[in-house]
């Protein structure tokens, strides 16, 4: 009976000022997204590391015209190394067949390199591919070898790209979330001033104060859950349209964004946003509505 | 001391607390009798606090940012059942004293008693509860315009969690005693002012309060609806509910011949008996 007369009274409310409560809703779906997309890449960050973690490698190329001997020194001694847990003898013919297979797709580019230019390498699986560098520092320089490459390096431009997307999406959460939450609170006052009466009435026969305040604290949740779902809509939208569609390819150097993930997101971005809205709108009303 | 003596002869003394205050008790005329109330003194109040319904004891209330009228030392004990006219200038702090007792203010000094809540050391949580035990009336009635009249006092009842089935028990009664039987599906707009302030007491009495607040319930009706209004609250006050009423209408408290406490600059300057207006 009495839950009646509350649920009643939100969505009257929410009706009442609909303008109000459309524009709460939106601002709050946008801030989701964001936060949902932000907390995304920070997944994928994660994703990414531990599908390279084990299939890093630091390359030492050697120099074209590196004798057998100096060869198999180098090798004696890359195993020697604690930081090493395989290593591999790329030849210069193994080479080419591995650089015909990626530029498979650029048969231009394989006709213009003979299979002579590329040189031989140490392929090494590291035990913690963190300590490249050391290993790094102690073969750059030694005779025979012409480069070393942490392939953690190249990688860690792509973390950085995630890292500043991700970043930008989180401002872009925290400035609309801000917003919403001002909208959430003006959307509160004016809920309060349109059921003064009531109110009034309310307290003067001592309902409990949560009841007095139920109708508004729900009116906010509502709001948040509503703009939390179709924040949740439009990611998933995003995977199958965007990720997956259009723009296959840009993201076909990541591991796929799963869908479990995504579905992950719709209860922690409902479960924010009613809670924060929640909170927002007690907060406005302890300032509103004297005891 | 005898209360009979002070009943049939009048008796002028010197309010200890204020001794400017003249307080004249006494003055008995025989229609009112049977509704006479002993007016509380100070010497055997602590034996007989059960009875007592209010009691003020030294109440100060200042609002130093705002030029709302402040209360000074309001001493004041009200019994059980008796009904009590608060009058004074606009601005002289009655007001602020409804506020004191609905605990919308905290006093700055003093004590204030309502029943058995000490009202000054209420906690904030349990303010609702307390509210439970006091009704309001207001010259602008305060109902929703868009429940009836049966609506308007089940909301009372509903909002604190009563059950429907106690609304539809009660609410018919307590419409019949305020003389509304037949009007319950009206709506406000379509009751006249009487009536409408009628839905209000009714609203005000269904939890059967031990106290009745009216701020100037009669301002809004003409005279003779006015003392319609009137008749309600006294049978109201004969089942035992305290009513205070703050008003203007000198003509209701010159008929009435009830206990009159006068207040000028937040100040008791009169507290008497059966007064009048004056």
């Amino acid at each position: 009976m009495r839950a009646k007369y509350v649920m009643s009274e939100v969505f009257l409310g929410l009706w009442r000022n609909i303008s109000m409560t459309v524009a709460m809703i939106i601002t709050m779906a946008v801030s989701l997204t964001m936060l949902g997309a932000g907390l995304l890449l920070y997944n994928q960050v994660d994703v990414i590391e531990e599908y390279y973690q084990t299939n890093l490698e630091v390359v030492v190329y050697l120099q074209r015209d590196v004798t057998e001997e100096v060869t198999a020194q180098i090798e004696a001694e890359l195993k020697e190394s604690p930081y090493v847990e395989t290593v591999k003898y790329e030849s210069k013919e193994q080479a080419y067949e591995r650089f015909k297979e990626t530029f498979k797709d650029t048969p231009d580019l394989v006709k213009s390199v003979d299979a002579e230019v590329l040189p031989s390498a140490f392929r090494i699986k590291m035990v913690d591919i963190a300590d490249a560098p050391k290993l790094q520092a102690e073969f750059q320089d030694r005779e025979g070898v012409y480069q070393v490459t942490n392939q953690r390096e190249i990688l860690q431009q792509v973390f950085d790209i995630l890292g500043g997307a991700q970043r930008l999406t989180l401002i872009v959460a925290l400035v609309q979330g801000v917003a919403a939450l001002m909208l959430v609170a003006n959307t509160i006052q004016v809920a309060a001033y349109s059921r003064r009466r009531e109110v009034a009435i309310m307290k003067l026969v001592g309902a409990p104060n949560w009841f007095v305040q139920a109708p508004f604290v729900l009116e906010a949740v509502f709001a948040g859950v509503i703009g939390a779902i179709f924040a949740f809509a439009t990611l998933v939208a995003a995977k199958f349209l965007v990720i997956d569609g259009q723009f296959a390819n840009l993201f076909s150097l990541m591991p796929p964004i799963s869908m479990q993930s995504i579905l992950l997101l719709l209860p922690i971005l409902v479960g924010v946003s009613a809670v924060i809205s929640a909170i927002t709108a007690w907060i406005t009303l302890r300032f509103n509505i004297k005891v | 001391m005898g209360r009979l003596t002070m009943r049939t002869s009048p008796v002028r003394m010197k309010s200890r607390r204020n001794p400017f205050v003249d307080v004249t008790y006494g003055a008995e005329t025989a229609e009112y009798a049977t509704l006479v109330l002993e007016p509380p003194d100070r010497r055997w109040a602590s034996a007989d606090r059960l009875r007592l319904v209010i009691q003020l004891e030294g109440v100060t209330k200042h609002y130093p940012r705002s030029n709302r009228p402040s209360v000074e030392d309001f001493n004041v004990f009200i019994d059980k059942g008796e009904f009590v006219f608060f009058i004074g200038p606009t601005g002289a702090g009655k007001s602020t004293m409804i506020k004191l007792l609905l605990r919308e203010e905290v006093p700055d000094k003093g004590k204030i008693t309502v029943g058995d809540t000490d009202v000054t050391r209420l906690r904030r949580w349990k303010v609702p509860a307390y509210r439970r035990s006091i009704g309001c009336v207001f010259q602008d009635f305060r109902l929703l315009p868009n429940r009836t009249a049966a609506e308007n006092v089940a909301f009372a009842l509903e909002v604190i969690g009563k059950p429907r089935s106690v609304a539809r028990r009660v609410v018919p009664e307590v419409l019949e005693l305020v003389g509304l039987g037949g009007k319950e599906h009206r709506y406000p707009h379509e009751l006249s002012g009487g009536e409408q302030q009628r839905v209000a007491v009714a609203r005000a009495f269904v939890n059967r309060p031990l106290l009745l607040l009216a701020d100037e319930p009669t301002g809004n009706l003409d005279p003779d609806t006015s003392i319609e209004i009137m008749r309600l609250l006294d049978r109201i006050s004969r089942t035992g509910t305290t009513i205070l009423m703050v008003t203007h209408d000198s003509n209701i408290v010159n008929q009435m011949r009830r206990r009159v406490i006068e207040i000028e600059n937040g100040q008791i300057v009169r507290d008497q008996a059966r007064g009048v207006y004056g």
